[in-house]
């Protein structure tokens, strides 16, 4: 998808090559699928090839993943340009995917969209100046029980509202990286504060202990 | 209410440790060997038995699903794993991938021995990157025990398992499509025949199924079919996860018998309607892509296959979307058909243009700028894309407008006449 986030102007690199870092892991993904059936790897490489490019995904990059997989590079573009996670121009710092499906809608994902605008004083499918943050709007991100929910780049940040978008977009400004999760605290999906089932174990699990910890920190 | 020690999913909010350590106390991986030596026969008619029907929306029995697979096969077998949630109000296989994976794993193993596969991809999709981080490290753990790998648990049986992560596409969830992703192509469903399995992943003979029916397999397994088929009622057997989200107090997931009542799943675990049941207006019972319900139905219904196919919608996923009655549920199904019309594949041409030109009038109705007639030509559209496309997103788009127009046409006729009533007159 890709065209969906305007942004600053730029220009496609003339070439492009994994480091040998990123060769490595594109060589151990390559690995998993049957001798001749390379062509498989073609998203996680792909995605390995975005990671490296600062989040987006540059013509020389899909080239490149072409001729490591023996593909044409017509089928890559094609791949490239039907999935939605694939950037094809530069993209803020910070890429929010702001879901607005209808179970996010019922929830107020209208005040995190507008929280976003004022706080940032751009629109969707827009960039701000810094090119610290873009804007994107996205289809059910599979997380409906936290509604609203904002995937900022890798991460998902659930049970906002107007507000905790704002501190949201305070703390990332300030070069802070806010855990993970649920902003409010809520243990993942369990019913807050109300929790029937599963209850021989403690609610919720000090800070620190192996239980709960995994969700809220970064792997 | 199903009391915990039916409860299959015992580690659903991450309170525990979700390592294999963890797993293990927890009973996963136990005799998994011993399960594995009783053969695939014994497996599938055990699925069979306990009434298993598959959890990712369509209800198709599980073990017979397996049982479809050669017996004899020259070309290798696959097992594929249906990881790519993405059905509006759908977020439960989330939560076993990153809070149990290690029975999606056993789970994988088994059912990958019920169908003579020794190779099995958990297709997972792009946007859960910390959920795939999670469930290879699962993996990985898995393999360094010995539980799967070459001579998994001692069985003799050799078994690979593999996480491909998506990148962003809903019609990677149709299993077709799924495998053409996986191929390394646009997600583009195929025609059927040939089923997957005949003629699946690489063109070998291939079953997929969801992330909970695979993650439920080796709880029954050891505890028994006639165990997992005393819950619920007949052809609707066993426990389910539910999703609960939208207008109500406490939203959350929750492991329940099926065949609970919708009014009690609701009031005892998601602390009930925002403002109390008499301010319910509707709910749509199973994912996106059935249509809604009214209060009226809502009072009554038992969340099951059969009992939601009686009242013309179904169980879907078993994602309840609750709306109550600031709703306006014009706008809610305008918005699932946006849904639609971003997620159509492009391939044929009824849903193509056709969850488009939905979207569009839908968008006029919200406002009520149509005409009364226009609501019957869109009801008469949507029957015109319903099956009539290679996959089911035709008919997943058509029916939540089915719904709204069923049970609240008035609704949408008043918000015409209020319209022109409201709108400047031509001279």
């Amino acid at each position: 998808m890709s065209e969906a986030v305007e942004g600053l102007p730029f220009e496609q690199p003339a070439s492009f090559a994994f480091t040998p870092e990123y060769l490595a892991k594109a060589q151990a993904q390559i690995a998993k699928y049957p001798e001749g059936r390379q062509a498989s790897a073609v998203l996680p490489l792909l995605d390995l090839a975005q990671r490296q490019n600062d989040n987006w995904l540059p013509r020389a990059a899909m080239d490149h993943v072409a001729h490591l997989l023996g593909m044409a590079p017509i089928r890559v573009y094609e791949v490239a340009t039907f999935y939605t996670m694939f950037n094809l121009r530069p993209v803020g710092q910070h890429l929010f995917q702001i879901c607005t499906t209808t179970p996010c809608w019922l929830r107020g994902s209208d005040q995190v969209v507008e929280a976003c605008r004022k706080k940032l004083g751009v629109g969707i499918g827009q960039t701000t100046p810094d090119g610290k943050f873009s804007l994107m709007e996205v289809e059910c991100l599979g997380a409906c029980v936290n509604a609203p929910i904002i995937q900022v780049n890798d991460d998902f940040y659930e049970d906002l509202d107007g507000p905790s978008t704002e501190a949201l977009i305070d703390a990332l400004s300030r070069g802070e990286k806010p855990p993970m999760g649920s902003v409010k605290g809520r243990q993942t999906s369990a019913p807050e504060h109300a929790q029937k089932t599963l209850l021989e174990v403690p609610e919720r699990s000090a800070p620190g202990t192996q239980a709960g910890a995994g969700d809220r920190n970064a792997e | 209410m199903l009391s915990d020690k039916d409860r299959i999913f015992t580690n659903l909010y991450g309170q525990r440790d979700w390592h294999l350590p963890g797993a293990l106390s927890r009973g996963d991986w136990d005799g998994t060997k011993e399960l594995v030596l009783k053969g695939r026969d014994w497996i599938i008619n055990e699925m069979k038995n306990s009434g298993l029907r598959g959890r990712g929306g369509a209800g198709f029995p599980t073990g017979l699903k397996w049982s479809f697979m050669p017996k004899e096969s020259k070309q290798p077998c696959y097992l594929v794993v249906n990881a790519d949630e993405s059905e509006p109000g759908t977020c439960k296989d989330r939560d076993i991938i990153r809070h149990d994976p290690q029975k999606l794993i056993e789970g994988c193993l088994l059912a990958s021995v019920a169908m003579g596969a020794h190779t099995a991809y958990i297709y997972i999709r792009g946007e859960f990157v910390n959920e795939a981080h999670r469930l290879n490290e699962a993996v990985q753990e898995a393999y360094a025990a010995g539980l799967i790998g070459k001579n998994a648990c001692g069985s003799g049986y050799d078994f690979d398992l593999y996480v491909h992560r998506g990148a962003g596409a809903y019609i990677c969830g149709e299993e077709t499509a799924l495998l053409e992703s996986l191929e390394g192509r646009k997600g583009q469903p195929r025609l059927k025949p040939p089923f997957p399995a005949n003629s699946g992943l690489y063109g070998c003979p291939t079953t997929v199924n969801n992330v909970e029916s695979i993650a439920v397999a080796p709880t029954i397994l050891r505890r028994g079919a006639s165990w997992f088929a005393g819950i619920g009622r007949p052809k609707n057997e066993g426990t389910k996860v539910f999703c609960i989200s939208g207008h109500v107090e406490k939203p959350c997931n929750v492991e329940e018998a099926m065949g609970i009542p919708l009014r009690e799943l609701i009031e005892t675990h998601a602390g009930g309607v925002r403002g109390g049941w008499d301010n319910l207006l509707a709910i749509i019972p199973g994912g996106s892509s059935v249509p809604c319900i009214p209060k009226s139905i809502c009072d009554t219904v038992l969340m099951d296959f059969d009992a939601l196919r009686e009242v013309k919608s179904g169980l879907g996923t078993a994602a309840v979307i609750v709306m109550d009655k600031s709703t306006d549920i014009i706008k809610a199904i305008a918005r699932l058909a946006k849904f639609y019309k971003h997620e159509s594949c492009g391939q044929c041409t009824p849903c193509r243009e056709g969850t488009g030109w939905m979207w569009r009038v839908m968008e006029r109705m919200v406002k009520g700028h149509a005409t009364v007639e226009e609501i019957d030509m869109l009801l008469e559209v949507s029957f015109e894309i319903e099956g009539h496309t290679i996959c089911a997103l035709g008919d997943a788009a058509a029916w939540p407008i089915q719904g709204l127009i069923r049970h609240f046409r008035p609704e949408m006729e008043k918000r015409i006449l209020e319209y022109r009533a409201s709108a400047p007159r031509a001279a």
